[in-house]
């Protein structure tokens, strides 16, 4: 008995329990694409319309689904168009397997057609690589890259295996095995004693949640701990979701746009419970001056983290959910009421004025009961979504947050609303995301998917160009858009819903009738070109530097 | 924190294609600075050992073990501390003799830093020193007044003092693993 070992591909893939994989074929993973055919029903397959937005989309399942996104592409330009997913997913620590054919072993290092060295290319990007030039090594590489995958800090994988191996004829029946998976770490019981030390000294505790606790599930075990702690919650743009928006306890986002509160809090606390950040320059502009008057806990499961960028008085090397758990059996509770009565008014503080955007961002929540899905592209749209959108649940947001990659939403939408069948996915976007990733229309289109694009078109590159009215005297360099496409004539064409909005009013009424016409649709919604992302805590003294315009 | 010294990273690493690029490009794209990289397998041939020079601050080489950690082919990574480490770089010089008082004057400094002559010639002497980093240093800079032709130098090995090995340290594996599998 000889199986072609193109079929221990998709029976891997089968046995880690993939039902869906994105992607786009090619000559050198006919074979693989041959055997997915062959699959039928039981690996579904979904095409888009360019491998970056594959690799997105599969990034986007990963997120929503809780399991690993799986994503394929041909050799050369097939394998490098995965680039900026591949990378969008290793900073928001995603976990995604991709698969890469090559060149068959006579054309490798030839220079042959369609060669590139993928492996080379994304190492930086990934936990690990894998070339495979041998058919009896591809179980264990299509095992192990499942296992590093979704390990401990999750992230992207990417295997690349040659044509000459996927064609090849091996001996003997396909074995399935049980999926490995690398059980999560608990903190060490000194470790906790220490952090029960610290707490009792603490009167000021502030906690500052990010991604990591969503990554592991642990959302409901912070909120718990801080409620134990007597301490307020801010979130990371990562974080976003970990409290209810309205909970009192949570204070908002942290960084360069985030509340005041946040940032008053950060300032002013005497204990920083940090859990699963990594203290990007986003939060911590300059990290020696993060939460001076602080004794700064950092809880990762990523040891590299710690002391990366801030200063870590304690550390605790677990897998969130199960150390904050622990934390929550072993602290006895406290209470800080004057601490909790500040937080509670420096919430309560109203801010300036708002943005058009604000109130089309905030009909979607009513819309949609606060309990879609929202999947953002990157730029001011991004920023006004995670400022005013009420996130009430743990990843409801999905943004490329790490990366900043414009052209994420509408391919990770697509594949979020893959993973969540009866939810409603939202897709937050500006016009110049939008136009770089707009053909996956007819991704949304061919696969029923009814992802509702709301475009915020202000005609101009608005992040950028906010930059170039605050720090570049106005002197707006390449970043006017006004050069169409008329958006509701591009999703016409495309065959989806297609609706313009020029105030809120016509806003309500398209973006119900979108909500209801049974597929994919889009709204272009004009917004004023000179609204700002506010506040934008900036320069030496990292003041608001749109305080003044 | 604060001043930048010279600090040796042991590390063990599957011997596999691809990790010498992996562990110098990891140098790189984090801005870190290699001052020397040997390697070579071990008494098992799976397992290669580097020994790794890297000048910045001390929590710099903190975040660059840990770093080293993550990657997939790497098994330990160990900092070793000067003072409690043997260190041994070898290096080959070809200096300039034309004349037999020249090759006099270099036989008796080779003499005195217990180095060897390895190759004579007409014109030329070649040297083989095994030293610290210290006392290369020394010999080379008497060896300049006669003029150096080429020189090469393999980069510093060095291992710990005493019977406690690398291979003590599995326990820091089990830690790193949590980020790697």
């Amino acid at each position: 008995m000889r199986i072609r070992a193109a079929k221990i591909v998709t029976q891997c893939l089968l046995e880690q329990g993939v039902d869906t994989v994105f992607g786009y074929p090619g000559s050198t993973v006919l074979d693989i694409y041959d055997e997915i055919y062959l699959c039928g029903r039981r690996l579904k397959h979904i095409l888009t319309s360019h491998e970056q937005a594959a690799a997105h989309a599969a990034d986007g399942y990963a997120r929503i689904s809780g399991k690993p996104g799986v994503c394929i592409a041909t050799s050369g330009p097939g394998a490098t168009n995965l680039v900026t997913g591949i990378a969008a997913a290793y900073m928001d620590s995603s976990p995604v397997v991709f698969i890469t054919g090559n060149v068959a072993e006579d054309r490798i290092g030839k220079d042959s057609f369609q060669e590139v060295d993928i492996t080379g290319i994304a190492m930086p990007i990934t936990k690990s690589t894998y070339l495979v030039r041998s058919a009896e090594k591809l179980p264990h590489v299509m095992r192990q890259a499942f296992a590093v995958a979704c390990g401990g800090r999750p992230g992207p994988v990417l295997i690349d295996i040659l044509s000459s191996v996927t064609n090849k004829r091996v001996r003997g029946e396909y074995e399935p095995a049980e999926p490995v998976r690398i059980p999560a770490a608990p903190a060490a019981q000194t470790d906790v004693d220490t952090f029960a030390g610290m707490a009792a000294k603490a009167s000021k505790p502030l906690i500052l949640a990010g991604g990591g606790v969503i990554r592991s599930g642990a959302a409901d075990d912070l909120v718990r701990l801080a409620r134990k702690l007597s301490a307020p919650v801010c979130t990371t743009l990562m974080g976003l979701g970990i409290a209810e928006a309205d909970d009192p306890i949570n204070m908002g986002m942290a960084g360069m746009h985030g509340t005041y509160a946040a940032r008053t809090l950060l300032n002013e606390c005497d204990m920083l419970v940090a859990v699963g950040v990594r203290f990007s320059d986003r939060l911590a502009p300059d990290p020696e001056k993060f939460a001076p008057s602080a004794r700064i806990v950092h809880i990762d499961i990523d040891r590299a983290e710690i002391e990366k960028n801030v200063r870590a008085d304690h550390y605790i090397v677990a897998d969130a959910s199960l150390a904050l758990r622990q934390l929550c059996e072993a602290l006895p509770r406290k209470d800080c009421p004057e601490w909790m009565e500040h937080a509670r008014r420096l919430r309560a503080r109203t801010e300036r004025k708002s943005p058009a955007a604000r109130a089309i961002i905030e009909e979607i929540a009513r819309q949609t009961d606060k309990d879609a899905i929202i999947a953002t592209d990157v730029g001011q749209h991004q920023l006004w979504t995670c400022q005013y959108y009420p996130f009430s649940r743990p990843g409801q947001l999905v943004t490329s947050g790490g990366y900043g990659a414009m052209g994420f939403g509408l391919s990770a939408a697509v594949g979020a609303q893959i993973a969540a069948k009866d939810r409603r996915v939202i897709h937050i976007t500006g016009d110049g995301s939008f136009r770089m990733n707009c053909g996956e229309l007819a991704t949304t289109a061919a696969y029923g998917l009814p992802v509702v694009t709301v475009i915020l078109n202000n005609g101009v590159l608005g992040m950028v160009r906010q930059w170039q009215t605050l720090l570049y005297n106005g002197r707006y360099s390449q970043t006017n858009l006004d050069r169409g496409p008329d958006f509701s004539a591009l999703a016409r064409a495309y065959g989806v819903g297609a609706y313009k909005a020029e105030d809120l009013q016509e806003f309500k009424t398209a973006f119900s009738d979108a909500l209801g016409c049974g597929k994919a649709a889009v709204i272009d919604c004009r917004i004023p070109e000179d609204d700002m992302v506010a506040p934008s805590f900036f320069g030496p003294d990292f003041t608001d530097i749109t305080s003044e315009v | 924190m604060g001043e930048e010294t010279s600090h040796i990273l042991s590390v063990l690493v599957e011997n596999e294609a691809g990790v010498l690029s992996q562990v110098s490009r990891l140098f790189s794209r984090r801005g870190f600075n290699i001052e020397s990289l040997a390697v070579g397998t071990t008494d098992d041939v799976n397992v290669s050992r580097m020994t790794i020079v890297v000048k910045g601050t001390d929590r710099m080489a903190e975040q660059i073990s840990k770093q080293l950690g993550k990657l997939q082919p790497v098994i330990s990574v160990i900092r070793l501390p000067r003072e409690d480490a043997v260190s041994r770089e070898l290096m080959l010089v070809k200096v300039e003799a034309q004349t037999s008082q020249k090759r006099d004057d270099i036989i008796r400094i080779v003499n005195v830093f217990r180095a060897n002559v390895i190759d004579m010639a007409r014109n030329s002497m070649t040297i083989e020193v095994s030293a610290s980093s210290a006392k290369s240093e020394a010999m080379l800079s008497l060896l300049k007044e006669h003029g150096i032709i080429e020189l090469v130098r393999t980069g510093v090995v060095a291992v710990e003092r005493g019977s406690s090995s690398i291979y003590d340290y599995r326990r820091e594996r089990e830690e790193f693993d949590l980020g790697k599998i």
